[in-house]
């Protein structure tokens, strides 16, 4: 058992260190995973945190309308174990065209990736067997429990009541208020 | 301790699998599709029935705006030029509401395909009945079809968005080359990442109008 986890951790630092490539996007920070495995390993080293990820786009509208709920997730859950993870289906031949000057420009405060996996009718069942592709869609992860949502969240708490569930003390938490994603930048 | 933790984990883990799941609607393959009546770009009614020597149908759903509808574009284009002849024509529906997306308007649709000259009949779901029916949920979104309207494939055009030339798997090809030697695809479902259609807002609630009789006891709403 301990030894299969220090082949994991060894498999995962080795992916890490050799694999995948991180930026900086004057103070944006993103990492790009090249291929799903990277990105399952990221999901693995979470462990118990409640992982809230969310698949967009630069040229998905609705997407960009929905991306300030995510941060305000990310803002009101601090102290919750949630963590943001905001990652995009760019494609890695436009990283610098497009990519990094969006990020430039919204300066994101929640944990930013870029998934350059081109095999995505194998990628993207490992995600969701209830998602096809289409974008945005969001996925929480906490452990072996995951909940998949296809599509943009209304308002803020569409996108609060969904992820809920995966709270431990909700007791804790500031009263469930409206707040439309299109607000904010 | 563990032991009786575990299984109620795993209920739990059920649960979350199976007590939300939104399970997408729509045809699978090997359902029979009803037949549609659209309207074309050239302002004709087009149905499936009207293409009288075919043996089946590329039904795929695409749009004006879509980057990865316009990535497809040229492959939808030359799909039709490769099997129309043998009896595939493609039949093209944008599904989504300009309302959402100025873009994918019909009087766009009709200027998109005049400049990149399309072979096709170029559909519009103005009324948004057909998309649901199939369960088409992004651009572009493929549906083959059999001479009877079953469905023989849903999924991609091919596994390369970017870079056509790359695409190691060209799936609605090898698909409809199965099916013209009789042949059942496969594989018959494929995913692949593009937009989601656009759905018109929901209807507003009716206003209260005048109409409403004056005396109602003192309420009001």
């Amino acid at each position: 058992m301990i030894a299969i986890r220090l082949n994991r951790l060894l498999l995962f630092l080795i992916v890490l260190v050799c694999c995948m490539s991180n930026y900086s996007a004057s103070a944006q920070s993103f990492t790009v995973y090249d291929s799903m495995p990277q990105l399952e390993s990221r999901i693995e080293n979470a462990k118990d945190t409640t992982l809230v990820i969310n698949f967009w786009a630069t040229w998905c509208k609705p997407c960009i309308e929905e991306l300030p709920c995510f941060e305000e997730l990310r803002e009101r859950y601090i102290g919750q174990n949630v963590l943001v993870i905001l990652v995009s289906l760019d494609f890695k031949s436009q990283l610098e065209k497009k990519f990094i000057p969006f990020l430039k420009e919204r300066q994101f405060k929640s944990e930013v990736a870029l998934l350059a996996d081109q095999d995505a009718n194998t990628w993207i069942p490992k995600i969701s067997a209830e998602w096809d592709g289409a974008i945005p869609a969001t996925v929480i992860i906490k452990g072996q429990q995951r909940k998949f949502n296809l599509g943009k969240f209304a308002n803020f708490t569409e996108l609060e009541t969904f992820v809920r569930p995966f709270l431990a003390d909700v007791s804790a938490l500031k009263d469930i208020s409206e707040y439309p994603c299109l607000t904010g930048k | 301790m563990k032991k009786t933790v575990f299984p109620s984990l795993l209920l739990a883990g059920v649960f979350l699998l199976f007590g939300s799941a939104t399970s997408p609607c729509g045809y699978a393959v090997g359902d029979q599709a009803e037949d549609f009546s659209l309207k074309s770009v050239n302002n004709k009614t087009v149905s499936l029935a009207d293409f009288k020597d075919a043996l089946g149908y590329i039904v795929v759903f695409t749009c004006n705006h879509c980057p990865y509808a316009q990535l497809y574009e040229q492959r939808i284009i030359d799909l039709h030029n490769k099997y129309a002849p043998k009896g595939f024509p493609v039949i093209a529906i944008n599904p989504n509401s300009p309302l959402i997306v100025e873009e994918d308007s019909f009087e766009e649709m009709q200027k998109r395909s005049k400049a990149y000259k399309y072979p096709f009949e170029y559909l519009f779901d103005e009324e948004q009945t057909v998309y649901p029916k199939f369960g088409a949920t992004r651009t572009p979104h493929v549906f083959l079809l059999d001479r009877n309207l079953i469905i023989r494939y849903i999924g991609a055009i091919d596994d390369n968005p970017e870079t056509p030339r790359s695409a190691k798997n060209r799936w609605v090809e090898k698909a409809v080359e199965a099916m013209l030697r009789g042949e059942k695809p496969n594989p018959d479902f494929t995913r692949a990442v593009g937009c989601t259609v656009k759905k018109k807002p929901d209807a507003a609630p009716v206003p209260v109008t005048a109409e409403k009789p004056a005396n109602e006891g003192g309420h009001r709403p």
